[in-house]
This record gives structure tokens, C-alpha cells and sequence, in this order.
């Protein structure tokens, strides 16, 4: 396939901008949520959630903004994905309700039962938000049965295999290690001590899942590969990726908290990266009969529609970077509570 | 039941249920930025904590706002595939541009709003305020710009055929200033302000009958009822401006609110009636001759298109229609007298002695959310049988590949946890409202101690 930069390359590459600010953004979210239980005290369960107070919100906005765009500018994938994993996606609807609820709920009664409760839905909402978006990823890679109208063509439990519940588990422990290394980061004291000490446990069992994946992908989907294999250059973004990784555990080890995040999110930005060179052109593998994928050009809008797109975009973006910085800045440093907290 | 009547039901319940709670958001947001103006001029501790008080109401309707809204987001897909690969083209945008201009600014805003008082500037904190409400108003824009295109399209074409048909945009502003979505904007925002403005109003009510924050709840109560005022005068005004652009775009629409058959009469206005559809007549109705003709064309004489005009499959159900539309009507009459009545007696200083009207406004607050509610329901079903009227029927729109069993599943899951939700939203505003505006300093909590010591 020739490598035109067109407008639907342009918006292949924004909506994974896009997700990619979702995962690196809602990633610490989530992380934070799945270690919730472990953190025993009440206060200390406030402070954590109170870390991502002012911020979860405007995260999840990623996604919503990133599906707004894929309607627009692929309406077909937009339409074949959701409709065809209809079950899984309700799943994941019901447990961003839970999450969202919790977060506000939460600490608005002192009864036990009442903050355990939201807790609990805290937490599981969170795994199972990871979870679901690792199995979405895992058909991607894998492909799906898809007929000549685009619909697809399988059930939902033919969307659970092995390799698909192992990249599930693979997002759960990358947002994890990720989560971890924010907490550590926004608290501090013997609350911070206790995190900093599970760190490396998150590490490790990344890394774990991350080598068992990618073998995984190596062996049996290779042709994840062909365009690294055709444009050798390309291995440079997989050579980032995995300085990326290495570079946590030494940051966390010299106590620089801040670039360890920072490494982080740099690996998660270049797992999609490296995700999202695999896949191009095709925005949806068919499997079996490959001709039936949905692309970047047979699943687009017209031209038109993506040009009025991007002039969105364009004026767009940069607001949102101005608001996001913004607040970003205005929260930094250690988590207070105050009688506005949650 | 169909895939079909299950998908609709699903549809409405969801939207119905998210509807709840933006207008609410909306009119809060207006209202707080009147309260902190106002403290920021007069220096007046009450207004910071009148702010404080509703910015934590707001808190709560917004996260119920943002927890159902990201279902409307998706629910597109999956149960209306083949709408989304119809309208994507042109409806995607705007869908897309609510998401950078709106969205992004509200919940980023939002964060200073709420949790930002000891961060920013008062200055700041202010600014924060109004990008919060032009926010919350940037969202219904979008919304609403699409939700009129499907009523009225407009600046595009179809290409392809049978089911490989779709809309194509060719003029974008065409799109966005379709006929209907000026007026229908209007209406929604000012639906919205007085959902705000009666919650406000009920609860400051509500105070003032049980002596309690009396200062706090007059100050309130005089804020939102300025609000009302000017909100239900103008909601009669773009609700009318909406019936004539009706007459002009969906006919079969307007035909089903006042429940008008016979094309060469002229049509009548109805106050309220029980339609009759298979002897297309009205029963038990009292009707104003001649006055639906004087309010569309301004001549009690002129001939009004009725249903008998169009196939019987191109209708939409009536009595739902005419019932609807007719108590929102009734509610919006009902509002802007009572919003009258309670300025003049205001401004008579006499309000406090009427403890039934008192009473009557603590119950107001449902008005505007049973008259938005209806009203959707209103243009929605009169938009029947077509989900993109006259291009594509609401039976072609829907998902290919999902089965009954799967929507009877997720129909059930949203009506049980959407129940809990409302329940426990409920009480929780309650909490809040008895609770009322001093609230102490922390957020009470077995663990007291524990945060103290944290706190030093
Ligand atoms: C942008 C699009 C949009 C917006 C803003 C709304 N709707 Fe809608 N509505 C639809 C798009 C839509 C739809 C997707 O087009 C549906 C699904 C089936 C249909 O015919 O239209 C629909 C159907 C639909 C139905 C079922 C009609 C029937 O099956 O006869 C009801 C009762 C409502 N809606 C109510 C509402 C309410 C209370 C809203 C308040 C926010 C609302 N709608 C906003
Ligand atoms: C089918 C149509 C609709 C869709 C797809 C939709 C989508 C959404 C989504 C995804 C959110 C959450 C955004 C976030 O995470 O911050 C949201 C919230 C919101 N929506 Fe809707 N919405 C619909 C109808 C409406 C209507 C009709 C209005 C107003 C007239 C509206 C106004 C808002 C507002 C103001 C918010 C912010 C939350 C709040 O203030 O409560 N929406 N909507
Ligand atoms: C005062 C008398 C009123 C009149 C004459 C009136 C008229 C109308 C008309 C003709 C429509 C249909 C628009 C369409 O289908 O395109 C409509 C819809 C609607 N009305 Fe009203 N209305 C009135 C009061 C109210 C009140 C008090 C509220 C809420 C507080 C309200 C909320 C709505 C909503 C949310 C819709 C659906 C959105 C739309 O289509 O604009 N209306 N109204």
C-alpha cells in the first residue's frame, strides 16, 4: 500500500492522537481505581481519589471526543464496531456510569457500608473499563468476521480468545504500573511510602504481560509486522517503546517520581503508536476475507466532511491543550483535602 | 417485541433519563453566574456562600449529566448502525465539534469551579463560572443543531443507493442553520434556564416555610425569579415561532398536535381533548374555532394541511403527539403566570404571607422538568414514522446485526440501574437541601480524627 498523506491519513492519525490522550489521561484514572481496595484506610482512600478529583472528568472527555470523531470521519467503523460488539460495549457503558457515580458519591455519606460500596464499584468499574478496552484492541489486532455489507458477522463470545483476554489483562497492568506511579507522585508521607513500595510490583507484572503479548502478536498475527519489516525506520518507534519501559524503574529508583510518569506515558503513547502502524491502512481487520477490512478510505466520510473536520480541529486544539495544561498546573502538587473535596 | 419498538424504548428511556439532568446543569450555571457577580461586587459573604451552596448542587446534576450522557454518545452505534452510517456524514461533526469546542471547555472549567476557591483568584474563579455555563450552553448548541438536522435536513445530498445510501454534507452553514435549529435552540435553552431557575425557587420556598436561612433563601428566591420571568416569556415566544416553523417543514407534525384531519378546514386550537384516531375526531375536547389558522397564518379562515393529507403509514400516532404537546403548552401558560404572580407580589413585599403559594412554588420545580420531558417527547414522536424526516424510516435506521434478546437485556439493565441512580440522586439532594447553604467547615466522617491529623 502507497503511503499518501491525505486527509484520511491526517484523521487516522488524529483520532489516535485522540485515544492515545484518552489512554495516557484516563490510564492513571483507571490505575488508580484498580489499586483502590488495596488501600485499606478511609482517609487514605479519600486522598486517592481525591488525585484525580479535578482531573478524571475532563479525561474521559478524550474519549468522548475521540468517538464524536471516529463517527464523523469513519461513520462505518464507528457503526460496524459498536453495533457488532453491542453486549461488550454495554458492559463498558455501565461500568463508566458505575465509575463516574462512584467518584461523586462516594464521600457525600460517612456510613461504612455506604463508602465500602462505592469502593467496590470504584474499583471493579475501573478493571473492568481496562479490561474491556484491552479486548477491543486484542479483535482488532486479531481482526473480526466482517461481511460484504461491513456488518459484522460473529457473536460476542467469539470475541473472547486467549490472545484478546491477554492484551484485556496486559491494559489492566499498564494502566496499573501507570496509576501507581501518579499516586506516588501526588501524595505524600507513609501513604506515599506504601505505594512507592508496590511500584515495582506493577512493573514487573507489566512487563510480564507486555513480553507475553508481544511474542504472542510476533508468532501469530505477524502481519502486525509487515510495515516495520518494509520500512525498517519504523523500528525506531518499537527501540522508544521499550527505553521507555526500561527508563521507569530507574527514574522510580533514583526517586524522580515526575519523569518516571512521564516515561510512562511515553510507553503508552508508543504502544499505540506502534499498535497503530500495524493496522494502517486498515481501520478494522476482516478475518477471514481480509477484502471485507474497513479502511481509512472505504470506511471514511466524504473529503468535504473531513476537510470541515480538520478546520474544527485546527481552531479546536488548541483550546483544549490551553485548558488541559491549565488545569494541570493549577492542581499540581500534593492532594489537600478541603471541605470542597470529594 | 421487535428489535425495532425495543430499540425506541431503549432510546427514549436513556435520553429521557440524561435529559434530567443538563437543563439542570444549564439553568444552575446561569444562576451561579448572577450569584458570583454579585458577590463579587457587593462583597457580601452570603453570595460566596449562596455560590458555594449551589455550585454543590450543580456538582451532583452534572456528574449524573456526564455518567448518562456518554451512553447517548455511543448508543448511536449500537443500535442505530445503519442511522450512523446514513447521517455520519454530516451529524458526526457536529457531534464531534460538541465534544472540542463544549465539552473539553465545561469539565476543564468545572475542575476550578468546584474545587479551584483556594487556588485562583476570585477574578478567576469568576471567569471559571461563566466558561462553566457558556460551556453547558456550547453543548445543547451541537446537540441540538444535529437533533434539528434529522427533523429538517438540509445542505447536503444523498449518494448511493438502496441500503448503500447516504446523506453527504455540501453546504456545512446550511447544515448548521437548517430550518428549525434557531428556534429550537432557543426553546431549549430557555426549557433549560427554567429548569434551573424553579429548582432554585422550590428549595428557597421550601426555606422560607420552615424558617429556616431566611436571609439566604429571600436573596435566592429574588435571583430565579428574575430568571423565570424573562425565561417563560420567552420560552411561549420561541415555542410559537417553533409551531409556525412546523406548519412550514413537518406539516403531518403540526397536523398530530392539534389532532387536524380534514385539509380544507380551517384548523382549530385546542385546550385540551382525547383524540379519537380511527374516527379522526377529538372527544371530551374544548377547542378556540379557527385559532390554530390564526396563530400559523394570522387569519382564523385560512385552510390548515391535515393528517388526511398524507398515507396512513406517513402519520405519526396522534393521541401521544396531541397530548404531549398540549401539556407542555399547559405547563409553559401555567409557569409564566406563576413567575408574574410572584414578581408582583414581591414587589408588593407581601410574598411571605401567602404560605400556599409558598407551597405551590415548592412543587413548581417539577413543571419545567415534566414540560421538557413532554415536549421531546412531543417533537420526537411527531417526527414518526421518519427518523430523518422524509429521507429515512426509523425501521431502515437500525442496527443489522443486533438481536431482540441482546436490547431486551441492555433495556432491562438501564431501566433497573437508571432507577437506583435516580433514587440515589434523590437523596442525596436531599441530604443537600436539608442540610442547607452553612455547611461546617468538613465533610462529616467516622474517621474525623484521622483526617485532623492528616489535615495539620
Ligand atoms: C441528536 C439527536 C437527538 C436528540 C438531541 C434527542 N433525540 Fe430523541 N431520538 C433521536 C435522536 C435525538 C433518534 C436517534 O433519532 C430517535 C431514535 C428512534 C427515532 O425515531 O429517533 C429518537 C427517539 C426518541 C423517542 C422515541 C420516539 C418514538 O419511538 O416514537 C423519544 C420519546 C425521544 N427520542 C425523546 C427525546 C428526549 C426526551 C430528548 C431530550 C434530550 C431527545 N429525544 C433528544
Ligand atoms: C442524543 C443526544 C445526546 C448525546 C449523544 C449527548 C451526549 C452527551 C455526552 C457524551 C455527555 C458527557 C460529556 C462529558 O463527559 O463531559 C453529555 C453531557 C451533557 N449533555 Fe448531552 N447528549 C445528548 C442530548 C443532550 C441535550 C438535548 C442537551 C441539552 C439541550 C445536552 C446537554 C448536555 C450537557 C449540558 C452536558 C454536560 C453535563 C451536564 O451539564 O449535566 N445533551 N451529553
Ligand atoms: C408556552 C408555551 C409553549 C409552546 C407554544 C411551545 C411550543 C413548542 C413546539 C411547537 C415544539 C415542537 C418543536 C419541534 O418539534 O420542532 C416544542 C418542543 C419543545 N418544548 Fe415547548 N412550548 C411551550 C412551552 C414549553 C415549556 C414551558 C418547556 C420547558 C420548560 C418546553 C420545552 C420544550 C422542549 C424541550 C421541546 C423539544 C425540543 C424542540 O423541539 O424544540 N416548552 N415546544
Amino acid at each position: 500500500m502507497e503511503f499518501t498523506f491525505d486527509l484520511n491519513t491526517i484523521w487516522f492519525i488524529l483520532i489516535g492522537v485522540l485515544l492515545s490522550g484518552y489512554a495516557i489521561l484516563d490510564g492513571f484514572d483507571l490505575g488508580v481505581g484498580t489499586l483502590h481496595l488495596l488501600i485499606k484506610n478511609d482517609n487514605d482512600r479519600r486522598v486517592t481519589i481525591n488525585s484525580i478529583g479535578p482531573v478524571w472528568d475532563g479525561n474521559e472527555v478524550w474519549l468522548v471526543t475521540g468517538g464524536g470523531a471516529l463517527f464523523a470521519a469513519f461513520p462505518q467503523v464507528y457503526a460496524t464496531v459498536f453495533s457488532g460488539f453491542y453486549t461488550a460495549i454495554i458492559l463498558l457503558l455501565f461500568s463508566l456510569i458505575f465509575r463516574a457515580i462512584a467518584i461523586e458519591f462516594r464521600s457525600k455519606q460517612p456510613m461504612k457500608w455506604w463508602r465500602q460500596t462505592w469502593d467496590v464499584s470504584f474499583s471493579v468499574s475501573s478493571i473492568l473499563i481496562a479490561f474491556l478496552m484491552g479486548v477491543a484492541l486484542g479483535n482488532i489486532i486479531t481482526g473480526i468476521p466482517l461481511d460484504a455489507d461491513k456488518e459484522f458477522a460473529g457473536s460476542f463470545l467469539s470475541l473472547i480468545k486467549p490472545y484478546t483476554v491477554l492484551v484485556g489483562i496486559t491494559t489492566v497492568a499498564l494502566f496499573m504500573m501507570h496509576g501507581s506511579i501518579y499516586v506516588v507522585m501526588k501524595t505524600e508521607g507513609e501513604l506515599q511510602n506504601k505505594i512507592r513500595s508496590w511500584v515495582n510490583n506493577t512493573i514487573i507484572f507489566f512487563v510480564i504481560c507486555y513480553v507475553t503479548t508481544t511474542m504472542y502478536t510476533l508468532i501469530y498475527y505477524p502481519h502486525m509486522v509487515q510495515h516495520f519489516k518494509d520500512t525498517p525506520v519504523l523500528f525506531l518507534v518499537a527501540v522508544l517503546n521499550m527505553l521507555a519501559i526500561a527508563n521507569i524503574p530507574r527514574e522510580i529508583f533514583h526517586g524522580r517520581e515526575f519523569r518516571a510518569f512521564l516515561s510512562s506515558c511515553a510507553s503508552i503513547a508508543s504502544l499505540l503508536a506502534l499498535f497503530a502502524i500495524g493496522l494502517f491502512p486498515n481501520i478494522v481487520l476482516s478475518d477471514p476475507n481480509p477484502a471485507n477490512s474497513l479502511t481509512i478510505y472505504n470506511a471514511s466520510s466524504s473529503q468535504k466532511t473531513l476537510g470541515i473536520m480538520l478546520t474544527i480541529a485546527i481552531l479546536g486544539i488548541p483550546f483544549v491543550l490551553a485548558y488541559t495544561i491549565s488545569i494541570y498546573w493549577i492542581f499540581r502538587g500534593k492532594v489537600k483535602l478541603d471541605s470542597m473535596s470529594y | 417485541m421487535d428489535v425495532e419498538i425495543l430499540s425506541r424504548i431503549q432510546f427514549a428511556v436513556t435520553i429521557a433519563f440524561h435529559y434530567i439532568y443538563p437543563p439542570l446543569s444549564i439553568g444552575l450555571g446561569v444562576l451561579l453566574v448572577l450569584m458570583e457577580g454579585i458577590y463579587l461586587r457587593t462583597k457580601n459573604k452570603m453570595y460566596e456562600r449562596m455560590t458555594k451552596f449551589w455550585v454543590k448542587v450543580f456538582a451532583l446534576t452534572f456528574a449524573m449529566g456526564v455518567a448518562t450522557g456518554i451512553v447517548m454518545e455511543f448508543e448511536f452505534g449500537t443500535n442505530w448502525a445503519t442511522y450512523s452510517r446514513y447521517v455520519g456524514d454530516v451529524f458526526g461533526s457536529a457531534l464531534a465539534a460538541e465534544g472540542i469546542f463544549a465539552f473539553f471547555l465545561e469539565s476543564g472549567f468545572l475542575a476550578i469551579l468546584v474545587f479551584g476557591w483556594n487556588k485562583v483568584s476570585p477574578k478567576i474563579h469568576f471567569l471559571s463560572t461563566i466558561m462553566v455555563s457558556l460551556g453547558s450552553m456550547l453543548s445543547a448548541v451541537w446537540i441540538v443543531v444535529a437533533n434539528s438536522w434529522q427533523q429538517t435536513p438540509a445542505g447536503f445530498h444523498i449518494v448511493g443507493e438502496g441500503i448503500h445510501a447516504r446523506a453527504e454534507i455540501t453546504d456545512f452553514w446550511a447544515m448548521i442553520f437548517n430550518p428549525s435549529s434557531v428556534e429550537r435552540l432557543m426553546h431549549v435553552l430557555s426549557g433549560a434556564w427554567l429548569a434551573g431557575a424553579f429548582l432554585v425557587i422550590s428549595v428557597s420556598a421550601f426555606y422560607l416555610l420552615k424558617n429556616k436561612h431566611i436571609e439566604f433563601a429571600k436573596a435566592s428566591f429574588k435571583i430565579a425569579l428574575v430568571l423565570a420571568m424573562f425565561a417563560s416569556l420567552f420560552q411561549l415566544f420561541t415555542g410559537h415561532a417553533s409551531a409556525v416553523g412546523i406548519s412550514k417543514t413537518q406539516p403531518a407534525k403540526l397536523a398530530a398536535f392539534e389532532a387536524h384531519y380534514d385539509s380544507s378546514a380551517a384548523g382549530d386550537l385546542y385546550l385540551f381533548g382525547w383524540v379519537n384516531d380511527s374516527k379522526q375526531q377529538v372527544s371530551f375536547g374544548v377547542k378556540i374555532p379557527g385559532m390554530l389558522s390564526y396563530l400559523i397564518y394570522g387569519d382564523t379562515k385560512k385552510p390548515v394541511t391535515g393528517l388526511n393529507s398524507f398515507k396512513p403509514q406517513d402519520r405519526p400516532p396522534v393521541n401521544i403527539v396531541f397530548q404531549t404537546y398540549h401539556l407542555m403548552v399547559a405547563i409553559g401558560i401555567t409557569l409564566i403566570g406563576l413567575s408574574l404572580l410572584g414578581v408582583f407580589l414581591w414587589w408588593k413585599k407581601k410574598i411571605l404571607s401567602y404560605r400556599w403559594l409558598l407551597w405551590v412554588f415548592v412543587f413548581s420545580v417539577l413543571g419545567p422538568q415534566i414540560a421538557n420531558q413532554v415536549g421531546w417527547i412531543s417533537a420526537e414522536v411527531g417526527r414518526q414514522p421518519w427518523i430523518v424526516y422524509d429521507l429515512l424510516r426509523t425501521s431502515e435506521g437500525l442496527s443489522k446485526v443486533v438481536e431482540a434478546n441482546q436490547v431486551v437485556f441492555s433495556l432491562i439493565m438501564f431501566t433497573i440501574v437508571y432507577l437506583l441512580l435516580f433514587a440515589l440522586f434523590l437523596f442525596l439532594l436531599n441530604e443537600k437541601i436539608q442540610h442547607g447553604p452553612e455547611e461546617p467547615e468538613k465533610i462529616p466522617s467516622e474517621y474525623e480524627h484521622q483526617k485532623a491529623v492528616f489535615d495539620k
